[in-house]
C-alpha cells in the first residue's frame, strides 16, 4: 500500500502510477476501486482549529476520532453526524476525515442541518494528472470562483485524492431527548415525521424503526429541549402513543440509527435508497418479500437488508432518487453496480468531468459513477 | 475594466440571428432595437455599461433551450440575467452578446409542505418565494439584501447569502434541484425532492458558477417553518477588538445566533445622522439576534448579555418587543442608504476569519488615510463576511479609479488574512482580475476544466470570473461551422 507523507509525495506517486489506483482513507467504507492501494492515512493532523470561528482544518488522513476528540474539548462537534461504517461492513481500521468528505458521509442530523458537503469549506487535492489544486478556503462564506469543494465531496476519490479539508463545525448542545411515536404503519410514521420536521421546534432527527415506531430528536439547552418536547408531544399525539427517551437513551438510539446497527452481522445485501421523504411508503411497499428496512431523514433515506443479489433499482424506478449497493459480495457489486446509473445527459457531464480531472482513468477507475 | 473585443463576424449577422430567434419566440420577447437594448446595458455595478446586441425574454424551458441552441449554432455569446441586481457585473453584456433574461419565468410550480420544498421558475424573486408560503408559516431562508428584486436564477448563479447564513446557510445549502439548459440546448434535470445527489455533486458546482455552465430555468428549494419568534440585543463597545472578542466568546459559549451584525464608528455616525435609530456613541456596535419561543429567547439573550458584560460594553439594549426590535434593526438596515447619502460608494464583499477582524479593521483604517477616501464597515460578523463601503465622488475625475485601487488592496488584505475575495456577491468582472491573488494557475485550470465540459465553446457569460489572460485560449474559438 502506498501511504504518502506529504502532498508532494502524493503527487509524485500519482504521476508515476502506471495502472489503476485504489484510492482510500482508512479503508473502512468499502468504496475503493481495484488497483494498487493508495491511502491518504499518512497525511494526518489537525492544522488549525479556531473554536471562536467554528472552523477546523485537517489533513485528509486525520482520523475522525481525533477530530471529534479535539472538538469535544471545546464543546463542539461535526454537526452532520458522520456514520461509522465499520460495524455494518465488518471492516477494521480508522475512518478518516478525507474518507468522510470523499464519500459525503452524513448521519441522521443531515435532515436538519445538511450533509458533509454543506460543512466542507475548502479542500486541497491532487488530481489524476498529479496537479495540486486548492479550492474554497477556511471561511464560511466564499463564492470566489467555482465550488469544487462540493464536487469533490461525494466523488469517491474519482476526481482526485484529497490532501486537506477545511470544515465548519458547530457547538455541541447541552442535552438531547427524543419522542417515540408508537406506530407500525409506515405511512402514518412518515406523516408524523413530516409534521415534526415541518414544525418550528427544530427536530434534528426523524427516523422510523418498524418494530419500535417513529422517532424525533430535539437538542439544545435543557429548558429549551423540555419545552420543545412538550410542544411536539401536543403536535404528534394524534399519531400514536408517545414514549419519551431521556438524553442517554436518545443518544444510544440515534447512534444505532446512524450506523445502521440492526443490519450489522446479519446475512444479506444492504442497500441505501435516497428518495423524496413522502415517497418512502410506496418504495417500502415495493420491496421484495422478506426484506427489512428502516427509515431516516423523515423517510428520505431508506436502509434495506435483503436477500443477496436482489436488484432493488427496478422498484424505485417510478420515483426520483437513487439506490446505492452498500454491502454485497464482489460479484454482486460487479453485476448490479454499486451506484445508480445516471440519465444519459447527466452521465455525459459526469464522464466529461472525470475525463478532465483524471484523463488516464486511474483513480478508483472501476468505481463507476455514471452509466 | 477590460472586456473582450466584440466579434465583428457575430455583429455582422445580427439580422440573421434575430430572424431565427423570432421563429422560436413571440415578437415581444426579442429586443433588438438599439434604443431598447440599452435597458439591459448594466446591472447594479453601474460604473460599467455596454448595450447587448439582442435581448430575449423566453417564457419556458423549451424557449430557453431553443434560444441557446440557435446561439450555439450561430456562435453567439449569451449572458444570462436574473433581475440585474449583481454588484459584481455578473450580468454585464458585451456588444456582441444576447442577453437572456428569465424575468418572464416567475411561476410557482409546486409547493410541497410534507417534504418542505417549493419548485419555482428561476425568474421568481427571492422574497416572493417566501411570499408564496408564508401564510402557511413557512419561509425560504437565504435573504440577500436585494431580496425584494433579485431573482432565484441570480441567487443560484452567485450562490447568494444574506444576514441569516450563520444558522441557515447560503443558497447552495438550500438548493435541492435544478432544471439546467446547456449552451447547446440540452435540458438536464439535476437533483429534486430527494436529499442527496446520486453521482457527482454537479448541483454543488452549478450553484455559484455565475451563469457560465448553463441557464437554470426551474429550481427546487428547501423551505422551513418559521421560528416562533426572534429578538435582537444591541451592544456597543469602545474598541473594535473587544467587539470581535465578544463575537468569538458568544460562539464559543454554544449559543448559535441567527445573525450577528457589526458596524464601526463611521458607519454608526452615518446611520445616526440619516435614520436616527438612537445608536450609542461608540467605536463598534453589534446586533445579535436569536430565535425561539419567548422564554427561549429570554434565556439565550440572557446568556449572550452575560458574555457581553464581561467585555465592558458602553451600551447593552435588549429588545423586549417587536417595536424595540425594529428600532434596533433600523440603523443597520439603512446603513447602505446612509452611506449613499454622504457620497457615491463602492461596496466590497471579502470574507475573513473572525479572528483576524481587529487586524483587518485596523489596516483598512490606515489605508483609508493613505488613499484619502473614507470607509464605513458594516458586516456579518458571525461568518466574517465584510462589507467595507468606500466613499468616493463619481463626478471627480480619477476618484473611481482611486476607489477601485483601494478596494483591490482591501480584498488582497482579506486573502492575506486567510479569507477570500468575495463572500456572497460573486466575482463577475469586478474581481475577475484579482483571482490570481487567491488562486494559482493550476487552481484556475481545474475550475475552467468544469466549464470546458458544460460549455466547450465558452459561449456562456465567457468574459467573467476568470482573468481574461487565463481564459483567452478557451474563449477565442473559431465561429461555429457556417
Amino acid at each position: 500500500m502506498m501511504t504518502p507523507r506529504s502532498e508532494e509525495e502524493l503527487a509524485a506517486m500519482i504521476v508515476a502510477a502506471r495502472g489503476p489506483l485504489a484510492v482510500q482513507g482508512g479503508g473502512t467504507r468499502g468504496f475503493a476501486g481495484a488497483g494498487d492501494e493508495l491511502s491518504s492515512a499518512g497525511l494526518s493532523g489537525i492544522d488549525l482549529y479556531e473554536p471562536g470561528a467554528l472552523t477546523l482544518v485537517a489533513r485528509a488522513g486525520t482520523p475522525v476520532a481525533e477530530i471529534e476528540a479535539a472538538l469535544a474539548g471545546e464543546n463542539q462537534r461535526l454537526a452532520f453526524e458522520p456514520m461509522d461504517h465499520r460495524a455494518l461492513l465488518g471492516t477494521t481500521g480508522q475512518p478518516t476525515i478525507g474518507g468522510v468528505m470523499a464519500a459525503n458521509v452524513s448521519g441522521p442530523r443531515r435532515i436538519a442541518v445538511g450533509a458533509a458537503r454543506d460543512f466542507a469549506l475548502g479542500v486541497r487535492f491532487v488530481d489524476g494528472s498529479g496537479r495540486i489544486v486548492k479550492n474554497g478556503g477556511r471561511v464560511m462564506k466564499n463564492v470566489t470562483g467555482y465550488d469544487l469543494v462540493k464536487l469533490m465531496c461525494g466523488s469517491f476519490g474519482t476526481l482526485g485524492v484529497l490532501s486537506e479539508v477545511a470544515m465548519k463545525v458547530l457547538p455541541k448542545p447541552e442535552t438531547q431527548a427524543s419522542l417515540v411515536i408508537g406506530t407500525a404503519d409506515v405511512g402514518q410514521a412518515v406523516a408524523a415525521l413530516a409534521r415534526g420536521l415541518g414544525s418550528p421546534f427544530e427536530v434534528t432527527g426523524a427516523a422510523f424503526l418498524p418494530d419500535r415506531g417513529a422517532v424525533v430528536r430535539i437538542e439544545g439547552f435543557e429548558a429549551s429541549v423540555s419545552y420543545r418536547l412538550g410542544a411536539l408531544h401536543a403536535v404528534l399525539g394524534g399519531f400514536g402513543d408517545i414514549e419519551r427517551l431521556d438524553a442517554e437513551a436518545s443518544q444510544s438510539l440515534w447512534q444505532s440509527v446512524r450506523d445502521v446497527q440492526r443490519f450489522a452481522e446479519r446475512a444479506g445485501d444492504v442497500w441505501r435508497i435516497s428518495v423524496k421523504p413522502s415517497d418512502a411508503p410506496s418504495v417500502v411497499a415495493a420491496l421484495p418479500e422478506g426484506a427489512e428496512y428502516l427509515l431516516d431523514w423523515g423517510g428520505g433515506l431508506i436502509w434495506v437488508l435483503c436477500a443477496e443479489r436482489t436488484d432493488l433499482r427496478a422498484g424505485i424506478a417510478p420515483f426520483a432518487g437513487h439506490a446505492t449497493l452498500v454491502r454485497a459480495d464482489a460479484q454482486t457489486r460487479a453485476q448490479l453496480g454499486v451506484f445508480q446509473p445516471e440519465a444519459p445527459a447527466l452521465g455525459a457531464l459526469t464522464n466529461g468531468v472525470r475525463a478532465r480531472f483524471d484523463p488516464r482513468g486511474l483513480l478508483n477507475a472501476r468505481r463507476t459513477l455514471a452509466a | 475594466m477590460e472586456m473582450p473585443t466584440p466579434n465583428p463576424a457575430v455583429l455582422a449577422r445580427k439580422s440573421q440571428l434575430v430572424a431565427r430567434l423570432l421563429k422560436v419566440l413571440p415578437a415581444d420577447a426579442v429586443i433588438s432595437d438599439i434604443a431598447e437594448t440599452r435597458a439591459y446595458e448594466c446591472d447594479a455595478l453601474t460604473a460599467y455599461k455596454c448595450a447587448p446586441m439582442v435581448a430575449v425574454l423566453p417564457a419556458s424551458t423549451q424557449e430557453v433551450s431553443d434560444v441557446l441552441r440557435i446561439c450555439f449554432e450561430e456562435g453567439v455569446p449569451v449572458v444570462p440575467r436574473g433581475s440585474g441586481t449583481s454588484l459584481a457585473g455578473g450580468a454585464l453584456p458585451t456588444a456582441d452578446c444576447v442577453i437572456l433574461g428569465v424575468a418572464r419565468m416567475n411561476d410557482v410550480i409546486e409547493t410541497d409542505y410534507p417534504n418542505r420544498i417549493i419548485r419555482v421558475q428561476s425568474g421568481r424573486t427571492n422574497l416572493s418565494v417566501t411570499g408564496a408560503v408564508e401564510e402557511d408559516g413557512f419561509f425560504y431562508a437565504p435573504d440577500p439584501s436585494s431580496q425584494l428584486a433579485c431573482a432565484i436564477a441570480g441567487n443560484i448563479a452567485m450562490n447568494s447569502g444574506g444576514a441569516h447564513c450563520l444558522k441557515y446557510g447560503v443558497t447552495t445549502n438550500n438548493l435541492m434541484g435544478v432544471t439546467l439548459v446547456q449552451m447547446d440546448g440540452t435540458v438536464v434535470e439535476i437533483g429534486g425532492g430527494h436529499l442527496d445527489a446520486g453521482g457527482l455533486d454537479l448541483l454543488g458546482v452549478i450553484c455559484g458558477s455565475e451563469g457560465q455552465l448553463g441557464v437554470v430555468t426551474e429550481a427546487t428549494l428547501r423551505i422551513l417553518h418559521k421560528p416562533e419568534g426572534a429578538r435582537p440585543v444591541l451592544m456597543g463597545f469602545d474598541d473594535n477588538e473587544v467587539a470581535g472578542a465578544c463575537v468569538s466568546d458568544i460562539i464559543k459559549a454554544g449559543v448559535l445566533p441567527v445573525a450577528i451584525e457589526f458596524m464601526d464608528r463611521p458607519c454608526i455616525e452615518a446611520t445616526e445622522a440619516f435614520a436616527g435609530a438612537g445608536y450609542p456613541d461608540c467605536e463598534a456596535l453589534l446586533i445579535v439576534e436569536v430565535e425561539g419561543s419567548d422564554a427561549e429567547i429570554d434565556d439565550q439573550l440572557g446568556r449572550i448579555m452575560e458574555i457581553a458584560r464581561r467585555h465592558n460594553p458602553v451600551e447593552l439594549r435588549e429588545s423586549k418587543s417587536a417595536e424595540e426590535s425594529a428600532r434596533i434593526w433600523l440603523g443597520r438596515k439603512s446603513a447602505f442608504g446612509a452611506m449613499g447619502q454622504i457620497n457615491d460608494y463602492m461596496c466590497l464583499d471579502g470574507t475573513i476569519p473572525v479572528s483576524s477582524l481587529p487586524f483587518v479593521l485596523r489596516r483598512i483604517g490606515e489605508m483609508s488615510k493613505e488613499y484619502g477616501l473614507s470607509v464605513g464597515n458594516v458586516f456579518h460578523a458571525g461568518d466574517g463576511n465584510m462589507h467595507p463601503l468606500i466613499l468616493f465622488d463619481a463626478n471627480k475625475p480619477g476618484d473611481l479609479e482611486l476607489c477601485e485601487a483601494f478596494g483591490a488592496e482591501v480584498l488582497k488584505l482579506c486573502v492575506e488574512a486567510g479569507g477570500c475575495l468575495t463572500g456572497e456577491h460573486g466575482v463577475g468582472i469586478e474581481k475577475r482580475d484579482l483571482m490570481y491573488v487567491q488562486y494559482t494557475m493550476d487552481d484556475l485550470e481545474a475550475q475552467m476544466a468544469v466549464k470546458d465540459v458544460f460549455d466547450p465553446q465558452w459561449l456562456l457569460n465567457p468574459a467573467k470570473v476568470f482573468p481574461l489572460d487565463a481564459s483567452d485560449a478557451r474563449r477565442i474559438v473559431p465561429i461555429a461551422a457556417q
